[in-house]
């Protein structure tokens, strides 16, 4: 078992999201993270999902998204070069002198300060999930009042677009759906 | 030209070739029901809407087409859960047609709204909301497209009662199906021949394993041929049947849970199986762990994510049975396997002395004497549906099919009340099969109402209902599994034949096995539907028995007469002693 990266392309109609969603709860796929988003193609949506599962795991979710009606290409590239990006926003208490000590731990994640009141501070922190996990780490002494995480999203690293079909779904992808 | 959205429904329909549906009307799809009348397409009124459903299922298993299905929102659609779930396992083309409440009143809890889309989403092949007439034509043509092809399965379309009322613009042509992401059409891979080619050739004990997708792909003829050519034995799923027909030689008969000793002997000991259209399902398989252990597997399946889901296999064809067939036969060169076979037919042997013709004849009437008799007096041309229980199993076993399409079940799902309401479809389908249903006495009670939807359309369809004071199957499952302790199991049935009665209808009733055959061909001469009621030995077992989870090679046998005996495995973990 080990975290399996997804990037599916999908129809952005209703109901979409909860034929994803329900096929991995069905199927007893774990998701460990989901993130959806528009593209620069209108109508097509952007997911990309981390299931937690094995090799012939991977290759059942894989099929069974192409399943879907409204899923367009799917792409496992947990072993391709990606860039994989999470974005936080972590607001942690900030009394009695403690700013400037925090101010400078975020510094050295290079993230950033959005937002600062009398006793808190709303730090953005974009990366990979270890670097923000390690953060919030560092943090959590401090007091973390609220916290929210986008989810992981995936993309391949290089001028190519998608990788080749997988071999089981050797289809033709209609030239309509994506270029 | 200008519609309503409720005539582009039947625009759509009539544009398909759409000769019957079922249904139950309602006040959402009541206005779909007024157009109905002036289109040329006949409407049976149902007496529930699972039995509609049941029927729309049928009416695709015996012809190919797609069936239909309309039901009201709400309890209507809620009704046709189970008959959707029924279809979905068994892969069966059933588009079915729901009144949603008025757009405006979507997610208002308005009187009868069920979000029914949601509720059929984990058992339909896909489905549809639809708000706007204009979404209607375009909508009905991707459902059929979608329930019939690829891996076909059942499709769902709520239309809203506002986008049925409404006026719309309807160009069929216009209104071809988009669906970018939808890929029925998949194929394999040139390498994936060529290393299936290798194992084939290789092979010194083959064994096909032929599943319903040998009949939806209507590749009966291909399968044939490259059994004959290669000298392959073909063993049958229980939704395989009649994809070779049962006198072929080659033909072994079922697998599984309640296949024939032989079978699963054979498939444990084969060095490789062709999985041809068939999903190994755990009645199939019994104990993964110790499947075929000796076999490569290669498996020709249409739907990818079939593959490596139970069991893994070293090739799989992803594509059309034809297709790969038409690719693969040509590339093999002819062989005998004379010395597999001949070692098949040595363990063969020792089964054939526990058929019927060995069932004690005291006078008593087993449910296997009545197969036999209704085989023999239909010529085994009928086309047979069941319910689900023992009956299924020892229909399965005695009923053989020379024809496909003549034997239709609820396997995957194994739905008790299938049986009649399917095999009303089934006629409609087929108004010239002679169609009977073999039933028992309880899955007969679940929808014997559509006795009444017989008798209002005048169409005859045969009821033998193998009528044994219980729920057989699992009665059969207490009396190995738990101590005889019969708990919930005997059942007190209604006078069926008072009930065929009360129809307007034929009901016999039969205690002797002398009276067998005259009681069948008495149904077979009179006009109408004819219910009759076997009172069959009460506490017989289906045998062979693969008891769930245990190895394939170890079944509980029939007992022989004052000799019982299990066979079992080496490493056998049943010790179960059938008295
Ligand atoms: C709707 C439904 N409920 C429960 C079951 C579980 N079940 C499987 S077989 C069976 C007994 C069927 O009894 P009967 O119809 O009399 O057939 P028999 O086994 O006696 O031939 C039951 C209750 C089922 N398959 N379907
Ligand atoms: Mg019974």
């Amino acid at each position: 078992m080990a975290p399996h990266t997804f990037v599916a392309y999908v129809e952005d109609k209703p109901g979409v999201l909860n034929r994803v969603a329900s096929l991995f709860r069905r199927r007893s796929f774990n998701i460990e993270s989901l993130t959806v988003g528009h593209t620069d193609q209108p109508g097509v949506s952007r997911m990309t999902i981390v299931v937690d599962t094995d090799e012939f795991g991977a290759r059942r979710v894989e099929a069974n998204l192409y399943k879907l009606v409204n899923v367009l290409r799917v792409d496992d590239v947990t072993s391709q070069p990606t860039v994989e990006r999470d974005l936080a926003l972590i607001k942690v208490t900030a009394r009695n002198g403690k700013r400037a000590e925090i101010m400078q731990l975020v510094d050295v994640y290079r993230a950033r300060i959005v937002d600062v009141t009398n006793d808190s501070l709303v730090v953005e922190i974009t990366g990979t999930e270890d670097k923000i996990e390690s953060l919030v780490d560092i943090l959590r002494p401090f007091g973390i009042i609220e916290m929210v995480r986008t989810g992981v999203v995936s993309m391949r690293r290089g001028a190519q677009a998608v990788s080749a079909n997988p071999p089981l779904v050797a289809a033709m992808i209609p030239e309509a759906a994506l270029n | 030209m200008k519609r309503t959205g409720a005539q582009v429904i039947w625009e759509c329909l009539v544009r398909e070739g759409v000769d019957v549906v079922f249904g139950y009307p309602g006040g959402t799809i009541l206005p779909a029901y007024d157009a109905m009348l002036d289109y040329p397409i006949h409407h049976v009124l149902v007496r529930h809407e699972q039995g509609g459903t049941h029927m729309a299922d049928g009416y695709a298993r015996a012809s190919g087409r797609v069936g239909v299905m309309f039901a009201t929102s709400g309890p209507g659609a809620t009704n046709t859960v189970t008959g959707l779930a029924t279809a979905m396992m068994d892969s069966s083309p059933v588009v079915c047609i729901t009144g949603q409440v008025t757009s405006s009143l979507i997610g208002l809890d308005a009187f009868q709204e069920t979000d029914i889309t949601g509720v059929t989403l984990p058992v339909t092949k896909h489905n549809y909301l639809v708000t706007r007439p204009e979404d209607i034509a375009r909508t009905i043509r991707e459902a059929f497209f979608i329930a019939r092809t690829g891996r076909p399965g059942p499709v769902l379309v709520d239309i809203t009662k506002d986008a049925q009322q409404k006026d719309t613009d309807f160009d069929w042509d216009a209104a071809a199906p988009g669906l970018p992401g939808y890929r029925p059409d998949l194929h394999a891979l040139p390498e994936e021949y060529e290393r299936a080619l290798a194992l084939i050739r290789s092979a010194k004990r083959p064994v096909i394993l032929a599943g319903r997708g040998v009949l939806q792909a209507g590749a009966m003829r291909a399968v044939q041929e490259f059994a004959e050519k290669t000298n392959t034995p073909v063993a049958m799923t229980l939704l395989g049947i009649g994809s070779l027909p049962a006198s072929h030689p080659l033909n072994l008969g079922m697998m599984g849970m309640h296949g024939e000793a032989w079978v699963n002997h054979a498939i444990q000991q084969a060095d490789l199986l062709l999985a041809f259209g068939m999903r190994f399902d755990d009645r199939v398989t019994g104990n993964v762990k110790t499947y075929a252990p000796h076999a490569r597997k290669i498996h020709i399946e249409i739907d990818p994510s079939e593959v490596n889901k139970i069991v893994k296999v070293d090739v799989a064809l992803i594509g059309d049975l034809c297709d790969v067939l038409q690719e693969l036969s040509p590339r093999i060169k002819a062989c005998d396997h004379a010395e597999w076979l001949a070692h098949i037919n040595e363990i063969k042997g020792d089964s054939a002395v526990r058929d019927i013709q060995n069932l004690p004849d005291t006078g008593h009437l087993y449910a296997a004497h009545v197969i036999n008799d209704l085989w023999r007096c239909t010529k085994g041309e009928a086309l047979i549906c069941t319910d689900v229980g023992q009956h299924q199993m020892w229909t399965a076993q005695y009923y053989k099919h020379d024809r496909p399409f003549n034997f239709i079940t609820s396997g995957g799902l194994g739905t008790m009340g299938f049986g009649l309401p399917a095999a009303i479809g089934a006629k409609f389908a087929r108004p010239d099969a002679e169609v009977w249903t073999i039933s028992g006495d309880g899955g007969f009670q679940m929808t014997q109402a559509e006795l009444a939807t017989a008798a209002q359309e005048g169409i005859k369809v045969n009821v033998a209902i193998i009528n044994n004071g219980y729920l057989g199957m699992v009665r059969q499952w207490q009396e190995f599994f738990y101590d005889k302790r019969y708990a919930a199991t005997p059942m007190k049935s209604p006078d069926f034949v008072k009930i065929a009665e009360a129809h307007g209808l034929t009901g016999i009733r039969v205690t002797q096995r002398s009276e067998v055959a005259d009681a069948i061909r008495t149904a077979q001469e009179t006009e109408g539907t004819v219910v009759i009621d076997f009172r069959v030995e009460k506490e017989d077992a289906v045998y062979p028995m693969v008891p769930a989870g245990a190895d394939l090679h170890n079944m509980i046998r029939r007992p022989l007469p004052q000799n019982v005996m299990v066979e079992s495995g080496a490493d056998a973990e049943w010790d179960i002693s059938v008295k």
